[in-house]
């Protein structure tokens, strides 16, 4: 019996370039759109140093004006700005075109000589700018019903993830779910199964959390080699809400848990039927079955009406439409948990049940495919989170990690949720490397991609695909434009 | 509605705080008495995957059956010869987990990496074929998981394929797991960095 040939790659390399495919027809949109962080500027005259000497910096009190152009420096604001805006002008959205969750409206010469939009014409819930354009993109899989679509990292401002931008990863489409009908069935090794309407479950004590959510995949591009250009692409499987429902102990107090069980299978009411096994001790810990987001009912894509949250612990254990949830002395060896989630190391073992996301940090901004368009003062931002608990610190590096100065951590910092970092920087012109490395409650350092690859090892391009938690490097060539590249 | 709640609190107060952060068998320390009971009726259509195979459904199938089945309802995705296409590929890449070279990529099938056949049964079950998920009797997913089985190798023979036999077979990789050893640790790295 011959198959193929066993060296053949041939799935991930499409995997692959399909990524890379999507990302590209991403950016060749934004690089057109004056709202985009990847506007394209480069008809605009290099920058000139500020007042003579750059290399002494600028007021760092002295920020960016002009919003269309978040990275616009100082001295193209002093030198050029006339010419920056009428770019920005000649680029605004079609007229009547609104982007993903907007409405289009005329927009006047001057708001202060026209009344608005009447209060109540949005039927009452609202939309965001019609200016404002980011989008998730998705993974160009051949069918669009099991996928992954990417958080813009890039574009974010504080810690939680816009419900309608956080990242999706679905096996079998998004499920359509009708609370009234909607039930959760709780059996196995218990004294009584039981059934929960969705009035059911909304009627015990509950409890609100902010956590990140991250797909243990985040970064599979990067193992090898710098592959995608953005941080939406290489990070952008990660996203933070407020999750609201009951707590997993709850529940499993209401139906009693027998003696001996260990293992809960937790099972998706979607057409892929997704499940995951889950120790019972992080059961009764800190899981909770959450039917809100951000103050509001989940989203659809996030697994409405009800999702099992899993502090800490790689996405897809997050199970969405939650409808089953079977007690066990056994891990149930679903095929999640035996033939994808499970980190194949160079010695033919695979590391299985590896739930817990290790920290990582990102910066976003300055990020990959922007452009700085000048020596000056730049706010260098980005996130920090570990499924073990809060961050500690956060270090930057702006020469590729021969030296590291503190950035400033923006409150609340949170057990198992995304923190804002900032850190201020003066970009003299010169080839610049910018890094950020996080550490933990636990001590954990963040570690540079060699040594993740030390332990981890490269069994393939994609390594052991999952788990890519190493510090992010971020090239700013003389010209101020940002690329991917590994540098350890 | 919440004043006819049978609301029984077995402990004190105090014992309910505790409730979010511990939990002891035989000591639940709040039963609100929310929900219905479910009963065996409700339950009997779910599938769960355990290794020995007891919650599989019962059933049979046989390989020849699983043949039919698979050119009717997988090979289109899953190629005639199970190489692979939209769907995974799902034979051949024995002996190439074992690799440390980043230009060549191990091959991850059922046949080379899926320690558990309950496995291939559960999956199928529940979430194949992919455009007509739950669609196959049961009789018809023990079949092709013999199939598929039978063309790597594995199975052998014209035995009835069941939840007893299923957790019988012995899949090549079955003791390619280890358990997690993180979290690593590791020191801020050295001063000389370079690009790579």
């Amino acid at each position: 019996m011959s198959i193929l040939d066993p060296n053949s790659d041939a799935k991930n390399k499409l995997k692959i370039a399909s990524l890379v495919e999507a990302e590209e027809a991403f950016l060749a949109k934004a690089r057109t759109n004056a709202n985009s962080v990847y506007f394209s500027q480069h008809h605009i005259e290099p920058a000139k140093p500020v007042k003579g000497d750059s290399s002494k910096g600028v007021d760092p009190l002295q920020r960016p004006q002009n919003r269309r152009h978040f990275l616009a420096s100082v001295a193209v604001l002093a030198s050029s700005s006339v010419a920056g805006r009428a770019i920005a002008q000649t680029t605004t959205p079609p007229e009547g075109k609104a982007p993903p969750g907007a409405v289009w409206r005329s927009v006047p010469e001057d708001a202060t000589k026209i009344p608005g939009t009447a209060i109540g014409e949005d039927g009452g819930y609202g939309t965001r700018s019609q200016f404002e354009t980011e989008v998730r993109w998705r993974f160009g899989t051949k069918t669009p019903l099991s996928s992954w679509s990417m958080t813009p990292l890039e574009h974010g401002v504080g810690i939680i993830t816009p419900s309608g931008l956080h990242f999706e990863r679905d096996h079998g489409g998004i499920a359509t779910i009708d609370p009234a009908t909607h039930k959760v069935f709780v059996h196995g090794m218990v004294k009584q199964p039981k059934k929960f309407s969705m009035l059911d479950v909304k009627r015990f004590p509950s409890i609100s959390r902010i956590l990140f959510i991250e797909c243990s995949g985040n970064g599979l591009t990067e193992w090898s080699k710098p592959t995608l250009k953005t941080v939406q692409g290489t990070h952008g499987l990660v996203s933070t809400s407020e999750w609201t429902g009951v707590p997993l102990s709850t529940i499993l107090n209401e139906v009693g848990v027998k003696s001996g069980a260990k293992w809960l299978l937790v099972e998706g009411g979607d057409a892929a039927v997704m499940t995951r096994s889950i120790p019972i001790d992080k059961a009764m810990k800190d899981c909770f079955l959450a039917y809100g987001q951000n103050g509001e009912a989940i989203r659809p894509e996030q697994g409405y009406p009800l999702r099992l949250i899993a502090p800490g612990y790689e996405g897809n254990t997050h199970i969405k439409w939650v409808r089953r949830i079977e007690l066990s002395d056994k891990p149930f060896m679903t095929r999640e948990e035996t033939s994808k989630y499970t980190d194949l190391l160079p010695s033919g073992k695979a590391v299985q049940f590896s739930l817990i996301m290790d920290a990582k940090s990102v910066i976003t901004r300055p990020s990959g495919e922007m452009t700085l368009s000048g020596p000056g003062f730049y706010e260098i931002t980005g996130l920090a989170w570990s499924g073990r608990g809060r961050i500690k610190r956060v270090d930057v590096s702006t020469d590729g990690g021969r030296t590291w100065k503190p950035a400033g951590l923006q409150g609340p910092i949170l057990p198992i949720c995304q923190t804002r970092f900032r850190f201020p920087w003066v970009w003299d012109g010169k080839e610049a490397i910018l890094q950020s490395r996080c550490v933990d409650e636990t001590g954990y350092v963040q570690p540079t991609l060699g040594q993740l690859i030390e332990v981890r090892g490269l069994n393939g391009p994609i390594g052991s695909i999952y788990h890519l938690n190493a510090i992010q490097s971020w090239k700013v060539d003389t010209e101020g434009r940002v690329s991917n590249v590994h540098y350890y | 509605m919440f004043t006819t709640t049978k609301l029984f609190l077995q402990v004190t107060a105090c014992g309910a705080l505790f409730a979010l952060n511990t939990y002891a068998v035989g000591a639940d320390p709040v039963r609100y008495g929310f929900g219905e009971p479910a009963s065996a009726h409700d339950l009997q259509d779910f599938v769960s995957s355990l290794p020995d195979g007891r919650d599989l459904p019962a059933g049979s199938g046989t390989i020849s059956r699983g043949k039919q089945v698979y050119d009717e309802k997988c090979a289109s995705c899953h190629g005639q010869k199970m190489e692979g296409g939209v769907g995974d590929r799902l034979l051949g890449g024995r002996g190439t987990l074992v690799n440390n070279d980043p230009k060549k990529a191990p091959v991850k099938t059922v046949e080379s990496y899926w320690p558990y056949a309950t496995t291939l049964f559960d999956y199928i079950k529940r979430a194949m074929p992919f455009y007509t998920p739950g669609s196959l009797t049961n009789d018809e997913v023990y079949s092709v998981t013999g199939y598929i089985l039978s063309e790597a190798n594995i199975l052998k023979g014209d035995e009835p394929i069941t939840a007893e036999s299923l957790a019988k077979v012995a899949m090549p990789n079955r003791d390619g797991f280890i358990p997690d050893h993180r979290p690593d640790h590791f020191k801020p790295a050295d001063k000389h960095p370079r690009l790579r």
